[in-house]
């Protein structure tokens, strides 16, 4: 579906992508990884026909630059950061869905499934809003009308874990017909979400492999945490992810969504002292995984 | 066409909601109830006597004041909005480049040109509620030559706007652009260079390329048929174009220029990096 074909950007004296060669198929999911300045956000600029860049870029056969309307008539793009639009919200969602000729009560209805009442923010400047919120009307308006590849720059940072697991599902529900590039500064992020990942470095891709793809998209894991003793911070980290204390602060319980599991973990990490155990069942199957700390 | 629409109605609805936008309503407003409360509509001697003298005076400072507001709020918007990361994102949507690119110059052009314009309006129905003679005939020319001064510096601001890669730099280039058309006005550099025994036909030549000076020799024309306030320039103008010769030229110079400049504007937005 998708071609690189050495690929090259300069700016002015630097080279930011050298010689890129990648090929992506319908059902891939990829992860793009690497550091600032590593060249994801180019090769994306390049991908979406926004950058003039040496070699071919070919989606579907097409030259994103000279087929734009074709080309990006397929791609629901989420940026990094959100731009800073002074427009109301029902105006945003008026003017994507006139150029992309889709309907505006999709894209609303996905909000509203992330938890965003675009209806409620209709005359809101997109600029007021908050970094969740932006986040997520603008996944709603990728994912409010039939794309075939999903261009997701760090897509699901400013997410609550409520709205990170229905975007979990809004994914699974295309994760067959569509081809997603979800670019990242770390694969634990998005480890969960993907089947292949690329990991660029310098302008090159020094990583490209497969990986399992295991992880159900929309598997919830049941939670169980005990503490050695109470902790203030302990108790601010968790509470975001829906997890509740039953016993001023030493047990506490939940849902995390499935593929955020290593971002749960990775969270715990910093407070492996405080723990006495751990546990995470999947809904259907309790007893999946148990770690105890002594 | 449905892309050029939207993005126009876009550009147009955040025009609207800018604070330059009621600044800039609000100075030529201001201009019209201003040149209303001094007295300009009026003689010392036969009171209440029509329209003419205010429209002159306006359209005397229109000249100095639209250029720079058109120019510095082109930049600032279109640069600024780039260098923000507003195209990055409504540029992956899929719209064409012309649509989007000339859909915006559609909206600006008619939130330059509307507040003026509507001023003017403002003046000719308070005067014929005061019962005066309305000069229908200036009004229209008048109408006519601010579109195309409008016009001309969207273009220049357009192609500022796509040539700078920072909304500073391009503010910068904006305002020297502008300060440079300034001086170039008969009231300024060109009087000191026939002065300086400059030959007549370059300081001519310059008077004619610089499309402010041809708005206001225009505007002279209208109200002074022989020129007599410019000089001997006067029988240049005249010999060469003729009264009527010289109007079509202060209406199609500008169109011109603008619509070269925005053109140009447009085949580089296409070929460059667009956020």
């Amino acid at each position: 579906m998708i071609r690189f074909e050495q690929v090259s950007k300069r700016f002015r004296r630097q080279t930011v992508l050298k010689g890129i060669d990648l090929v992506i198929e319908r059902g891939h999911r990829v992860a793009l990884v690497g550091s600032n300045g590593a060249g994801k956000t180019t090769l994306i600029r390049c991908l979406l026909g926004e950058y003039v860049c040496q070699g071919k870029v070919r989606v579907d056969g097409l030259d994103p630059r000279s087929h734009r309307r074709d080309v990006l008539g397929k791609i629901g793009f989420v940026p990094q950061l959100p731009p800073p639009l002074k427009m109301p919200v029902g105006q945003l969602i008026q003017f994507a869905s006139g150029v992309c000729g889709a309907d505006p009560r999709r894209m609303e209805a996905v909000a509203t499934r992330l938890g965003l009442d675009a209806k409620a923010f209709r005359h809101q400047p997109f600029v007021k809003l908050s970094g969740g919120q932006k986040q997520k009307l603008l996944i709603s308006i990728a994912l409010g009308r039939d794309t075939e590849l999903l261009v997701m720059d760090e897509p699901a940072a400013n997410l609550d874990p409520d709205a990170r697991q229905i975007f979990f599902e809004l994914l699974a529900e295309r994760q067959g017909r569509v081809a997603m590039l979800i670019s990242s500064h770390r694969l634990d992020e998005v480890a969960a979400l993907v089947n292949r990942v690329i990991e660029m470095d310098q302008g090159l891709v020094v990583l490209d492999d497969r990986v399992a793809d295991l992880v159900d998209l929309t598997s919830r894991l049941r939670c169980r945490l005990v503490l050695t003793r109470a902790d203030d911070a302990f108790a601010r980290a968790v509470t975001p992810w829906g997890l509740r204390s039953l016993d001023q602060g030493i047990t506490w319980e939940g849902w995390v969504a499935g593929a955020d599991r290593l971002r749960f973990i990775g969270l715990l990490s910093r407070y492996a002292a405080l723990l006495d155990s751990i546990r995470l069942d999947a809904a259907t199957e309790p007893g999946l995984a148990e770690v105890r700390y002594a | 066409m449905r892309e050029f629409w939207l993005t126009a109605q876009t550009d147009l609805l955040e025009s609207f909601r800018a604070k330059w936008f009621v600044a800039y309503t609000l100075v030529f407003g201001g201009l019209v109830v201003l040149l209303f409360a001094f007295g300009l509509t009026e003689s010392r001697i036969m009171g209440f006597t029509g329209l003419s003298r205010l429209m002159v005076t306006y359209i005397q400072l229109a000249m100095a004041i639209l250029p720079v507001f058109v120019l510095i709020t082109t930049v600032r918007s279109v640069a600024g909005d780039r260098e923000a990361g507003v195209y990055e994102y409504l540029l992956s949507l899929p719209i064409g480049l012309a649509p989007w690119y000339w859909g915006k110059l559609a909206g600006r052009f008619l939130v330059v040109f509307l507040p003026v314009f509507l001023a003017m309006v403002g003046a000719i129905v308070w005067g014929s509620v005061k019962g005066a003679e309305v000069p229908w005939v200036l009004f229209i020319w008048y109408t006519a030559l601010l579109m195309a001064l409008a016009w001309c510096f969207l273009g220049i601001g357009m192609l500022l706007s796509t040539l700078s890669r920072s909304a500073d730099v391009a503010q910068a280039s904006a305002f020297v652009v502008w300060l440079t058309l300034l001086l170039f006005l008969d009231l300024i550099l060109l009087g000191t260079l026939i002065r300086n025994q400059i030959p007549p036909e370059t300081v001519v030549g310059i008077a004619l390329a610089n499309p402010m000076q041809v708005f206001r020799t225009a505007a002279m024309l209208l109200l002074d048929s022989q020129l007599v306030m410019l000089g001997p320039s006067a029988y240049v103008i005249l010999d060469n174009f003729g009264q009527a010769g010289y109007m079509a030229y202060a209406i199609v110079y500008p169109m011109l220029v603008g619509t070269a400049c925005a053109l140009g504007g447009y085949l580089l937005f296409r070929r460059g990096d667009l956020p």
